[in-house]
């Protein structure tokens, strides 16, 4: 996993839902039709979301299920992180389990405008808006949570887990 | 050390002494639910090579998201969730007997003090019972069913003393919406809540749940009732364990105390496209609606199934508006039926469904149009959730749904529910 992330912001407001990132009638469709559901809210940012691209979003982030298709978008978007307010707890653990990054940094959604460059260190939180030259400091993640991120998600987790037993 | 309910079952559930707010724990859960996810998850397990689950016993499965199949792809899922639950000796497979909350808490497979991990964000309404039920994804769940452990950090818990006298008309519904209404919904997010007080003390073992299951639209991660007199003789109609009083200890340490006052509190509602944004009935202006919902794990119980039959004896459903009836499962129905409720629904006009999740996550059995109006007794109204994002869904309590299938519009239930309607 990276530690710094350097990419262009697409910025988001207040509680944002995961029926918004992954809408019913998109859970089980082909990554192709689930693109033209998901996010309906902005559909040009669907349209024009590049790899590597960063949500700067307000508070409670991912509230409402525990379909884990909501950051599993994001992903396949090519969403590098997202930092927030806060988050939804679910969508949170559910990133972790997956090894999709996001940052709790309280101040973030006002340092921030739409297209801004911003620079991450993922280890500390610190984070670095680089168009307006303003620096904040996020929550970095408890070891317990940076370790299987680290180690590329919780099913890493489980195969080493496998692999160890196997071994005895 | 003095423990709050999440500590203790957190240190029981880690075989940790005692634990304290922000503390990481391996935790091991006592009963683990997984719906149709059951399929993906038992996939995983054997791309990877498991063949056994942890312990088998201590999961259900049941099929209530998208029964009966609306489409090919759905029951092809349910047909590979059968094969896998077979599969992995699966005892507790309960197909579909109806929404996994209902089901699970009115077959006796929780238990206070337990810890309860399900894929489903509405597993908090196992607080209900004082379990700490939480929701999980598909990922976490796969690394559950194979090793039966989750990492967990132990929350911090908030209170909310239920206090005054709950006047006729006002549901539980309505006092977990005037929470998120005035406190917010993050005011428990990482967090958990225990509701208290007199009011809590006297509600019905259906009423909390709904207050519980409500308890992710606050951000919580468990959302607890004390288990007292009353949960441990429901539950003695339902299952063999063992079973004990189960509360926090007296001189517990929280997060915060809030005095909620029921007295006075009018019929809440929430509008379009958050649970958050809670109005009094009476300031919700003039809302005509196509559709009005009865269901759900939040609020399609029998106690809510009698409300409405309540209202809408001896009057009809308005010709604009379509009122759909989803018990939360086939034995709400069943129980529905033989109390006389479901007649009366149907002379009335309504429409009932089988049991199942339907509406709610816009599934089917009642998915919405563009343009639509919907009050609904569920627990989401976030844009597009019942269907088009076009729609608007106001959420209420039964008693406001029902009021609304009558009037055809958003109106005061107390118009329609009053003491002598109710005797």
């Amino acid at each position: 996993m990276e530690n710094i992330i350097r990419g262009r912001v697409w910025k988001f407001g207040h509680n944002v839902d995961t029926d918004v990132m992954a809408p019913w009638s998109s859970l089980g469709q082909p990554w192709e039709e689930r693109r033209k559901l998901v996010f309906h809210i902005r559909p040009e940012f669907v349209e024009q979301v590049r790899s590597g691209d960063i949500i700067v979003a307000g508070r409670n982030w991912g509230c409402g299920s525990s379909r884990e298709h909501a950051p599993e978008n994001l992903k396949r978007l090519g969403i590098a992180v997202v930092v927030a307010e806060s988050f939804g707890r679910i969508y949170f653990r559910n990133s972790v389990a997956m090894a999709f990054p996001n940052i709790v940094c309280p101040g973030v959604h006002d340092a921030f405008d739409e297209g801004d460059e911003m620079e991450l260190d993922l280890a500390t939180a610190q984070v670095r808006n680089l168009t307006r030259g303003v620096e904040l400091q996020g929550h970095p993640y408890a070891s317990e949570m940076l370790s299987i991120l680290e180690k590329g998600g919780l099913l890493n987790v489980l195969r080493e887990r496998l692999a160890g037993q196997s071994e005895k | 050390m003095a423990m709050t309910m999440a500590e203790k079952i957190l240190a029981r559930a880690s075989e940790a002494r005692s634990l304290a707010a922000g503390e990481y724990v391996t935790a091991t859960a006592d009963r683990i639910m997984a719906h149709e996810a059951f399929g993906a998850c038992a996939r995983t397990l054997l791309q990877l090579g498991i063949t056994r689950l942890f312990d088998p016993d201590r999961v259900v499965v049941i099929l209530d998201h998208y029964f009966p199949a609306p489409t090919p792809a759905a029951a092809g899922i349910h047909r590979v969730v059968r094969q896998l639950a077979e599969r992995f000796g699966i005892r507790h497979f309960l197909s579909h007997a109806g929404i996994c909350h209902q089901v699970l808490s009115e077959w006796g497979y929780i238990l206070p003090g337990h810890l309860v991990l399900g894929t489903d964000s509405h597993s908090t309404t196992y607080g209900a019972f004082g379990a700490g039920g939480t929701g999980i994804g598909l990922t976490e769940m796969s690394y559950v069913l194979a090793t039966g452990e989750l990492w967990m950090q132990v929350p911090p818990t908030i209170r909310f003393e239920l206090v005054g006298e709950q006047s006729v008309g006002l549901m539980s519904k309505d006092i977990v919406l005037h929470i998120a209404g005035a406190f917010g919904t993050e005011v428990a997010q990482y967090r958990a809540i225990e509701f208290a007080g007199p009011v809590a003390d006297r509600m019905s073992i259906a009423s909390r749940m709904t207050m519980s299951n409500m308890g992710v639209e606050l951000g919580a991660k468990f959302a607890f009732f004390v288990a007292d007199e009353q949960t441990l003789a429901y539950l003695r109609e339902r299952t063999d364990e063992r079973l004990a009083l189960f509360g926090p200890d007296p001189d517990a340490t929280y997060a915060g105390v809030h005095e909620v006052d029921v007295n006075d509190l009018e019929p809440q509602v929430a509008c379009p496209h958050n649970p958050g944004d809670v109005k009094p009935v009476s300031q919700v202006g003039d809302v005509g609606v196509d559709q009005a919902f009865l269901g759900s794990c939040t609020n399609g119980r029998l106690e809510d199934l009698a409300v409405a039959a309540q209202i809408l004896k001896g009057r009809k459903v308005h010709p604009g508006t379509r009122f759909l009836i989803t018990p939360a499962s086939q034995q709400v129905y069943l129980e529905a039926t033989a109390a006389g409720y479901i007649e009366v629904l149907l002379e009335a006009g309504a429409h009932i469904t089988p049991a199942a999740c339907g509406a709610c996550p816009g599934a089917h059995m009642g998915v919405l149009g563009t343009g639509e109006v919907c009050i609904s007794s569920t627990n989401r109204n976030f844009r597009g959730r019942m269907g088009s994002p076009e729609a608007d869904i106001y959420l209420g309590s039964p008693a406001t749904v029902a009021a609304a299938a009558v009037a055809g519009r958003i109106v005061d239930p107390r118009e329609f529910w009053t003491e002598t309607t109710l005797s």
